[in-house]
């Protein structure tokens, strides 16, 4: 196995398309060098991203924060801005494994992992944050929902990289929030997670809304019923509960080791309620932190 | 295939090493150099056993490859304790019993490090959570987190 | 800090009680001190296993020749360079082992019985060339049907694990082989007259889950092994003498070529009392001359060692409408792996034991199935088969309207009770437990919403058994003092301190060590809770020793008889035992030290023995928790643990023990389980999916250490790291019950199963309106 570490990212795209055997991006590794440890992988390069600026910074400005693919969860939690816009999504991103995986691990490598159950995946998602991609042909901006299209799939082509995220500035009632069912407190992959971002106008009627669902299908969803639900309400009980059957009715999950399906559905709900309610709060200017 | 030339600081000390690609930098410290006061639990970033500061920042050196290490300052347990005195958390954990078989203490005390120079003054929630990716199957963590609480409180009135 | 506040019981002792910081600790919190997998050896090579990728299947063939060939392998081994064993046995503390059964784990025979049974190892000189030779070793099998499920395992038909399996146990012996290794029966009393006298009665089916140890440390060893046959082992063990036999007895060699020592120990719980890679590490050394070095990974350690059983039971109890129970009876069906031994024996013994009963009948099943091989996991079986009697106490108690705790005090077990399982217990603490917990704050303080509390008895034996403990005397008054029971959990600091109330010598002026298997007689292994008491009636045996010593060495500078030397306790020092013997200025163990020479030789003291009279130790939990009723989520709100201790030596390591306990059992009863697929392959073999609690699951644990000194014990200790794990199971079970008015009876309570039986009830409920 071959390590390199490019400066540029137009070299890294090189070594990626020119690789004849499996080449592998190495961003905060917490995934990948598991997956190396226990044979499920087996590159014949690495390619560490972490040497590119762009892949390492975050920079903002009136339209929005561009979010390097390589930045840490830990990172981003330090960026006073981005935690005040983007709450859900910096919390989100540090709800992946211990403090110390959260050293380490980006929000790049949560997507291109390819889990269903990647935590800052639905935050993004909600967000509305959109991956900019450098490839052997050039630039392109993929919307993070459309970016995994299965489990270990990605919509990526040979020699492409995930360079970062952009996500817009926090509108001016806007609120986002990220919650997940594990058994435990900490250290589990999410049963089901939940993203929700929301706006109202000032008359607390909500004028946009997404909602994403992890660990509940074979990539995570956009659920565009449940952000209907919601559109055109003051947000009350009803809207909620009628997006919280939407996203329960999106879920086409499965039976496994860490919950079953009618679990998962059930839950979804649920947590969309949650969610919802928590993003609302945060829209209306009440600052609720989570564990 | 050629090795790499690894130019590292550990606990301070200026370390040239060769590593594989494939070593991790827990292979790196406990094979290469034998300072195996880092221990491995799982090498799977789930037990916190193995937790090393890289340029201050926590992480498990099982989820690292050495190579990483070039250019970084490396703090292991090793490092904890200068001259004749231990760490006020070290002397805390001995205070309190907050170990037992002691193989998850040293990346228990890295870790707790790493919490009380970001936060000086952790509530037991803080302390909870920030500890919980380091796994203890002796003690129930009760006296786990109250040394730690007992050291903040010691280093914050020093 | 040598804090010397007292505990209040122990006020008769200046050392006894207090909690100075233990003297491993400062290696301990440096990373200095050396685990299994923290010993190099010049010229080492790394050992590592093959496993079965099935989960049951006839070995065919194995061809290792490639593996051989390849550069860097320096020796391949399979069952066959070990010792035939056919069914031969070896003494193991006051049981037998089946070595058999022992060198079919270590690597399989004709078949591969588990997923991740081990198959052949081989030493290399990396870990990269061992992990390539493994891949070269061809193995032929033929693959069998498998069973998982215990209640499956007995039905007929099942997959035999065993063509030749006939139960033991039964009367006639059965003519047709089974799963079933073993049937074990205790009656006492009549209990069908039992059942005629209840007002009410209770049956309930129930299950739990396998769970592991989980020590945070793997099983690690490194081996040489010279041309003259001399070995050496450097070993993470609960007992080095139970690894020296064992190694002996598999490989054929005497045991006196075989030196073990004991590395400091990353946690064993039970876990560390058998042998994995000992004997490969020890045969890969004999083949290739080399010391040879074995670490397991995690998913080896979670796939192929241990666990503990999981079961199916079903319990029947009655009671009379004054709340005294009449009979009890118990049917518990233990999974023992892929090879017999379950403890479903002491599961048997202890299923009833905190209660004074006069009509009892259990009938245990020791059961194969293709799991791996059961380990000891603290207080074996007990908590499983205490959970489910536990569970029916609690409900019985609802039915008949009377306070749980109330209703243990009015049946509980205490001096003069005969236990079902034979024993009369001597002076006990279950009584003295209750009513701590009766008295409580906590027990006191109103619950919140969607919150349950429970409270569950315990109860564990505790062992004594082969302990050997040298203390030397130094040249200027110090001391040497050397045990032989590994300390996992701070037994070095009890020593000590039992060694310094007994001599007056300040603790800081003894040195204690782990000796290894050539520094001292045998000792049987840490385990059953026996170290503190018996390595500690060793060492004060040995200290008096050394007393009796000093005051012969007195009597003969004073040249006095030795009737006329005593040895004063207050002040640690031998003096004229009257006016008569003449003014001689009282000697200190430094005074007589520097005297040791010219009076007869170096002063040791020493103890030999098989400590008898170990005290059973019982325990009253009470747990808290808070059900999320949306998502079933269970979360432990408050705990309490109250035991007793005989006496607490050193009281932060009993609070320690009884809050790690607690801990696991918290685990147990709520996550922890291993999860088959239908291919009878483990799906959660790491930490990721296997869910031991983590700092932030749990509230802070408290204890309550209650005294009832053992009588034998000079000190009155009894074991405490065993029967803190007992209640929590049915504790935390019976809140879980409380809290949702549905009562549970299946282990882990995960959220999926609380939330299916919510619903069950709402259900149920909405239907009926």
């Amino acid at each position: 196995m071959r390590y390199e570490a490019p400066e540029t990212i137009e070299k890294a795209c090189q070594l990626l398309a020119a690789e004849a055997g499996h080449a592998r991006v190495l961003a905060g590794g917490t995934d990948l060098l598991v997956q190396i440890k226990t044979d499920v992988l087996d590159p014949s390069v690495v390619i560490d991203i972490k040497k590119i600026a762009a892949t390492r910074t975050i920079t903002s400005d009136a339209a929005g924060f561009k979010i390097g693919a390589a930045v840490t969860g830990a990172e981003l939690k330090e960026h006073d801005a981005l935690k005040a816009a983007w709450p859900g999504l910096v919390e989100a991103a540090n709800l992946i494994g211990s403090t110390q995986v959260q050293g380490r691990a980006t929000l790049g490598g949560n997507l291109c992992n390819g889990s269903p159950a990647a935590d800052s995946v639905p935050a993004l998602i909600a967000a509305g944050a959109k991956a900019q991609i450098v490839g052997p042909e050039g630039r392109r901006e993929l919307a993070v929902e459309d970016v995994m299209i299965g489990v270990r799939k990605l919509a990526l082509t040979k020699g492409e990289i995930i360079v970062s995220f952009t996500v817009p500035a926090r509108p001016k009632h806007g609120g986002d929030a990220y919650l997940r069912f594990i058994p435990r407190t900490e250290m589990d992959i999410a049963v089901v997670g939940c993203g929700v971002a929301l706006e109202l106008d000032a008359s607390g009627t909500c004028t946009a809304a997404r909602l994403s669902l992890g660990a509940v299908a074979e990539r995570p969803l956009l659920v565009a019923e449940a952000g209907r639900a919601l559109v055109g309400t003051k947000v009350d009980a009803a809207a909620i509960e009628a997006a919280a059957a939407a996203a329960s009715a999106a879920c086409r999950p499965i039976d496994d080791k860490r919950g079953t399906k009618v679990f998962r559905i059930q839950v979804a709900g649920v947590l969309a309620r949650r969610t919802i309610q928590l993003a609302l709060d945060r829209a209306n200017g009440k600052t609720g932190a989570t564990h | 295939m050629a090795k790499h030339h690894v130019h590292t600081t550990i606990n301070g000390d200026p370390i040239e090493l060769l590593c594989d690609t494939g070593e991790t930098l827990l292979d790196v410290l406990r094979n290469q150099l034998n300072m195996t006061g880092t221990k491995e639990g799982c090498s799977t970033g789930d037990c916190g056993a193995c937790s090393v500061t890289v340029d201050g920042r926590l992480v498990c050196s099982c989820l690292m490859l050495g190579v990483e290490a070039n250019g970084k300052k490396i703090g292991t347990i090793e490092g904890l304790a200068s001259g004749d005195a231990l760490h006020p958390l070290q002397q805390k954990f001995l205070e309190h019993a907050a170990l037992q078989c002691g193989v998850c203490t040293p990346g228990v005390l890295v870790a707790s490090k790493a919490l009380l120079e970001k936060n000086p003054d952790p509530t037991e929630t803080e302390v909870r959570y920030w500890l919980a990716g380091n796994l203890c199957r002796c003690t129930g963590y009760d006296k786990i987190v109250r040394a730690v609480m007992d050291a903040a409180k010691e280093m914050r009135s020093a | 800090m040598q804090d010397k506040v007292k505990s209040p019981m122990s006020s008769e002792f200046s050392v006894i009680g207090t909690r100075p910081v233990r003297p491993d600790g400062v290696d301990k919190v440096t990373g200095r001190a050396r685990f299994g997998a923290d010993l190099n050896m010049s010229g080492q090579l790394v050992g590592a296993v093959l496993r079965s990728p099935h989960v049951h299947a006839r070995i065919v063939k194995i061809d290792t020749s490639a593996a051989r060939a390849l550069d860097g392998v320096k020796a391949v081994v399979t069952q066959k360079d070990f010792v035939s064993q056919s069914n031969a046995t070896t003494n193991f503390g006051e049981g037998t082992l089946n070595l058999m059964h022992t060198v079919t784990n270590v690597l399989a025979g004709d078949k591969v019985l588990y997923h991740g049974h081990a198959v052949a190892a081989v030493a290399a000189t990396s870990s990269a060339v061992a992990k390539q030779a493994l891949k070269l070793i061809k193995v032929e099998y033929e693959v069998l049907p498998h069973v998982i499920d215990v209640d499956e395992a007995m039905a007929p038909g099942a997959p035999l694990l065993f063509p030749d399996m006939i139960t033991e146990g039964v009367k006639p012996a059965p003519t047709t082989p089974s799963n079933i290794a073993k049937r074990i029966d205790i009656v006492l009393g009549d209990v069908e007259k039992g059942f005629n006298e209840a007002d009410v009665i209770i049956e309930r089916s129930f299950k739990t889950a396998p769970v592991h140890q989980g020590y945070i440390e793997p099983h690690a060893c490194i081996a040489t092994v010279s041309e003259d046959g001399q070995a050496e082992l450097f070993v993470s063990t609960q007992g080095h003498w139970i690894v020296r036999m064992l190694c002996a007895k598999l490989l054929g060699w005497d045991i006196n070529k075989i030196k073990v020592t004991a590395a400091e120990i990353g946690g064993g719980f039970g876990g560390k009392t058998v042998v994995y890679l000992e004997p490969l590490a020890l045969l890969l050394s004999q083949k290739s001359r080399r010391p040879v070095k074995m670490v397991m990974s995690r998913e080896d350690v979670i796939r192929a060692t241990g666990p503990t059983s999981g079961s199916s039971m079903t319990i029947k109890m009655g009671a009379t409408k004054d709340g005294r129970i009449v009979a009890g009876e118990a049917l518990l069906k233990f999974q023992a792996g892929a090879l017999p031994g379950s403890p479903v024996g002491p599961g048997c013994m202890c299923a009833f034991a905190p209660y004074d009963l006069a009509n009892v009948k259990v009938i245990g099943y020791d059961v194969v199935s293709n799991r791996p091989k059961v380990a000891a996991y603290r207080a074996p079986g007990a908590p499983i088969s205490e959970y489910a009697v536990e569970s029916v106490v609690d409900e019985l108690a609802n039915k008949l309207g009377i306070d749980p705790i109330e209703f243990r005090l009015k049946n509980v077990a205490k001096q003069g009770t005969k236990a079902a399982y034979g024993p009369k217990f001597g002076p006990v603490g279950m009584a003295e437990a209750l009513e701590a917990a009766k008295a409580s704050a906590h027990w006191r303080t109103p619950l919140g919403k969607n919150q349950g509390r429970g409270i569950a008895a315990g109860f564990w034996f505790n062992i004594g058994g082969e302990t050997t403990v040298s203390l030397v005397l130094n040249e200027d008054g110090t001391l040497g003092l050397t045990a032989g029971t590994p300390d996992i959990g701070g037994l070095r600091a009890s020593l000590c301190m039992m060694a310094s109330e007994e001599l007056k010598v300040p603790l800081e002026k003894i040195r204690v060590q782990i000796g290894d298997t050539n520094q001292l007689g045998y000792n049987f292994l840490t385990g059953g809770s026996r170290s503190t008491f018996s390595s500690g009636m060793a060492t004060v045996e040995a200290a008096r020793d050394i007393k009796k010593e000093a005051v012969k060495r007195a009597a003969k500078l004073w040249e006095l008889p030795e009737e006329a030397v005593e040895w004063d306790a207050a002040s640690g020092a031998v003096r004229p035992a009257g006016p008569n013997a003449g003014k001689h200025k009282p000697m200190t163990l430094v005074d007589i030290a520097k005297i040791a020479g010219k009076t007869g030789g170096p002063i040791v003291g020493y103890s030999r023995l098989n400590a008898h009279g170990a005290a059973p130790s019982f325990a009253c939990h009470i747990a808290d928790v808070e059900i999320d009723p949306e998502t079933g989520k269970a979360s432990i709100v408050r705990y309490t643990a109250i035991q007793d201790a005989g006496r607490a030596i050193h009281p932060s390591y009993v609070e320690g023990q009884y809050q790690g306990g607690v801990a696991q059992g918290i685990g147990w009863a709520l996550n922890e389980e291993y999860i088959y697929g239908t291919d009878g392959k483990l799906q959660n073999a790491g930490f990721l999916d296997y869910r031991i609690p983590v700092a932030s699951d749990l509230p802070m644990l408290d204890t309550i250490i209650i005294e009832v000194p053992n009588p034998v014990h000079p000190y009155g200790v009894r074991g405490v790291g065993e029967t803190c794990i007992v209640p929590p199971l049915a504790a935390i079970s019976n809140a879980v019950s409380m809290a949702t008015g549905v009562r549970f009876a299946e282990l882990p309570m995960s959220p999926p199963r609380i939330l299916a039986a919510l619903d069950k009830a709402r259900a149920e409920k909405t239907a009926k309106m």
